[in-house]
């Protein structure tokens, strides 16, 4: 006699909680032959606005960690990533239609992915600073610095990017310091909730990844126009209206000179550009004292 | 006479051979613009200094189809040894016409001559020199082997630091190997148009540098025209905001650096005669048109009176006056629309509530001048703590602990820089990791150096300008690809034209 499954109910993820849309709606997420997996939230402008403000709250104590530290928490998420394996290639295979095997294969990128980037954060400061040679008694040294808060569409592919598009943009923005708010992938949007699960447990303060699932194209506006965002990765952003909306919400960036990257397609690949993408440069000059 | 009256000293301005008219600088050779001429003129006198044309569209086609040209033919084949040569001959030919450079400098602009001779020419010879060195070491800049050069560059440059704001655009991006066509601002063209003939007398290939004037409505043509690459832009928030708009979409790489209201912080413990001068330099360098001027004083409560009485004695023994005067420590505002806006902020701190404070000096009978000028009284939500003034109005503010001066520094949508005076390392470099700027002045202010980065978080723009990044502002990795939008952008040469065919209403 078979057991009768326990089916989850996947919710947003803001600032450490896992709240549904506090509008209420949902929508129906189906496999790609047009099977019912689940319903997600559909959330709203107020979640979005909701998710800002978490991320702002927890941006000053995460870009305050040690880079160590937050080298360390995402090689955790790598580690968790591994444990649940299975979960993750299971819910690809269903939300994406693929094989066991690439969605394996997209499952390991995606933990090989962290560790790549987990590697990076108590690195790339020494490759993108200087120490400047100026004309005169002062000590002189340019240090990257986080831009703040970060709003990223997740690339919106129906295949190959559920998990790994999602934590390839997620993880460049979050590794110097930044937290972001995150608009998964509206048709495969299971893996990036079951992912804010892992980063609940890999000691990721609450508040640094904020998961959106529902529509880019109602959400992203807000986003793009939002005072207190400071940067906007359009990764996935290529895919709204007609293609090119995305032109709209760069425009609408430009009021408060937000710092944009462009529509890619597919996943982007792990790189140092798309961390220095979301980095500052502050120069701090100090006099010499005359010996 | 007392001891702080001096004899005038005037510069000679024998040293100039101006012509009566200027053409626009396209191709190697000065030709006529299509656009209403119009009369640059000295703000210390309002006496005309020569007539200068205006690029209207068609000469801006011109100008960035010569840029093109120069690009393809010449200097995207030329090794970077040659092209780094070509600038350090530009660099030694700035520093053999220096005096006639900062005289025109302070002529036009109405800065003090002790600035443009000490100061801004100096750095605009170094600039080039640093930039040179870079210009055959390119695999070095971070970027990965076999950087490319972006193409052609629109700058547009404000009127501040005319000639200075002229290098950080150009010598950059000559030696990333881009060709330019660079816009002074229409009330400070003068020493771009010398720069202009020094470019002839260097021999640089023609189209590589091309100079336009006109106000505007020839930088907007510019900046949105579909053959440029790259826009590099430093002036105001609300043009930067609409060139980032005209450029949403177009794939073009921009850096801006806009506005700022810097915070200058001082702790009970600073070494106080130092911190005044630095206060001083801070906002009333340059007439405070500065966008990194230290324009917020944030003093510590227990030193606040001390701190605002140095200051007022100190600002009473700064000479205000002809520029060209080698005794001359505040010049004249650079125009009349901008001392009707210093003159109207004032006036709503008045309003506000602040408690205004002017140093007495001489206003001269012509031109344009405001004298030093201290707010105390002042709150956060008070206009002259909120928006960039752009004159010699230092506007006093207070705090008790350091966490009350990061926020109060931090309470701006600008980061472009901030001061820190403080005897105590552990404190000032606690709190540099804090502030939101791009710039932070420790025990020091208003220091620039062609080694150094320059620029602003938030909306104090982005890009920086100075040292290896501002060299990358100019250049792409071998390996980069544009981006896939499903619009469709794809190859290079048709890179920043295809997204925008799809879409005609990008720059609203």
């Amino acid at each position: 006699m078979s057991r009768l499954a326990v089916p989850k109910t996947y919710k947003l993820a803001i600032g450490g909680k896992f709240p549904r849309s506090e509008s209420g709606r949902t929508y129906a997420v189906a496999s790609p032959s047009g099977r019912f997996l689940a319903n997600a939230a559909l959330a709203s402008r107020k979640d979005a606005r909701d998710a800002v403000v978490a991320a702002r709250a927890a941006q000053p104590g995460w870009a305050g960690a040690t880079a160590y530290n937050r080298g360390q928490v995402l090689y955790r998420i790598a580690e968790l990533l591994e444990g649940r394996r299975a979960q993750f290639v299971d819910e690809i295979v269903q939300s994406e239609g693929v094989t066991a095997a690439v969605a394996g294969a997209q499952t390991d990128a995606a933990i090989d992915l962290w560790v790549w980037y987990a590697g990076w954060a108590d690195k790339y400061a020494q490759v993108a600073g200087n120490g400047n040679p100026v004309s005169g008694p002062y000590f002189n040294l340019s240090v990257p610095d986080p831009t703040g808060v970060v709003a990223a569409i997740a690339p919106q592919e129906r295949t190959g990017v559920s998990l790994l598009g999602f934590a390839a943009v997620v993880a460049p923005v979050v590794l110097s310091g930044n937290t972001t708010v995150v608009v998964a992938n509206e048709a495969a949007p299971l893996s990036a909730i079951s992912l804010a699960e892992v980063l609940a447990t890999s000691d990721v303060p609450g508040g640094v990844v904020n998961t959106l699932t529902g529509s880019p194209a109602e959400l992203a506006p807000w986003l793009a126009s939002h005072a207190d965002v400071n940067a906007l990765d359009l990764a996935g952003a290529g895919s709204i209206g007609d293609g090119t909306a995305w032109i709209d919400l760069q425009i609408s960036a430009a009021e408060t000179l937000k710092r944009v990257l462009p529509p890619v397609s597919g996943a982007p690949a792990p790189s140092l550009e798309r961390i220095t993408a979301f980095v500052e440069t502050k120069t701090v000059w100090h006099t010499k004292a005359m010996l | 006479m007392s001891f702080l009256e001096y004899a005038p000293a005037p510069e000679s301005t024998a040293i100039l051979n101006l012509r009566e008219t200027y053409g626009l600088f396209i191709d190697g050779e000065f030709v006529d613009g299509r656009g209403e001429p119009f009369a640059t003129i000295s703000p210390a006198t309002e006496k005309r200094i020569a007539e200068v044309a205006t690029a209207n569209a068609a000469d801006v086609d011109r100008a960035v189809a010569a840029a093109r040209r120069a690009y393809d033919r010449t200097w995207s084949t030329m090794s970077g040894a040659d092209r780094g040569k070509y600038l350090f001959r530009i660099a030694r030919l700035i520093q053999e016409r220096s005096r006639e450079l900062a005289v025109a400098e302070s002529l036009d602009n109405g800065k003090p001559i002790k600035e443009t001779r000490d100061v801004d020419i100096p750095l605009v010879a170094a600039w080039f020199f640093y930039y040179a060195g870079w210009a055959d070491k390119l695999e070095y800049a971070g970027l990965g082997a076999n950087p490319r050069a972006l193409g052609v560059a629109a700058q547009v440059i404000p009127w501040n630091f005319p000639l200075l704001m002229l290098a950080w655009k150009i010598a950059p991006a000559l030696a990333a190997g881009n060709t330019v066509v660079l816009k002074p601002a229409e009330t400070t063209p003068l020493t771009a148009l010398l720069f202009a003939e020094i470019c002839q007398q260097a021999d640089l290939p023609a189209g590589v540098v091309n100079i336009i004037t006109g106000a505007g409505e020839t930088g907007r043509a510019l900046v949105s025209h579909d053959d440029v690459d790259k826009v590099a832009f430093t002036g105001s928030t609300p043009v930067g905001r609409e060139i980032a708009r005209a450029a949403a979409g177009t794939g073009k790489k921009l850096t801006l650096e806009l506005g700022g209201k810097g915070a200058n912080i001082v702790f009970e413990d600073a070494a106080m005669d130092q911190a005044v001068e630095g206060i001083v330099s801070g906002i009333f360098f340059n007439q405070g048109h500065v966008c990194c001027a230290g324009s917020r004083l944030l003093v510590q409560e227990n030193v606040h009176d001390e701190v605002v009485d140095r200051l007022k004695t100190r600002l009473s023994t700064l000479r205000l006056g002809d520029p060209l005067d080698k005794n001359t420590d505040i010049g004249a505002i650079n125009s009349r629309e901008q001392l009707d806006r210093i003159r109207a902020l004032s006036d709503i701190g008045e309003q506000e509530g602040g408690d205004r404070w002017t140093a007495a000096c001489e206003i001269p009978s012509s031109g344009y001048w405001f004298a030093p000028t201290i707010f105390t009284n002042v709150s956060t939500s008070h206009r002259i703590a909120r928006d960039e003034i752009f004159g010699p109005v230092l506007s006093v503010l207070t705090f008790r602990t350091p966490e009350e001066a990061v926020a109060k520094a931090n309470n701006t949508p600008y980061g472009l820089s901030a001061g820190i005076w403080t005897e105590k390392a552990s404190r000032m470099l606690a709190l540099a990791d804090r502030l939101r700027v791009g710039v932070v002045w420790a025990n020091t202010f208003n220091k620039f150096d062609p080694a150094s980065p320059f620029g602003g978080y938030k909306e104090s723009g982005y890009g920086r300008e100075g040292g290896r990044h501002g060299l990358a502002a100019y250049l792409e990795a071998s390996g980069w690809q544009p981006p896939a939008a499903s619009a469709g952008a794809s190859t290079r040469s048709v890179r920043g034209r295809s997204a925008q065919k799809t879409r005609k209403a990008v720059s609203k």
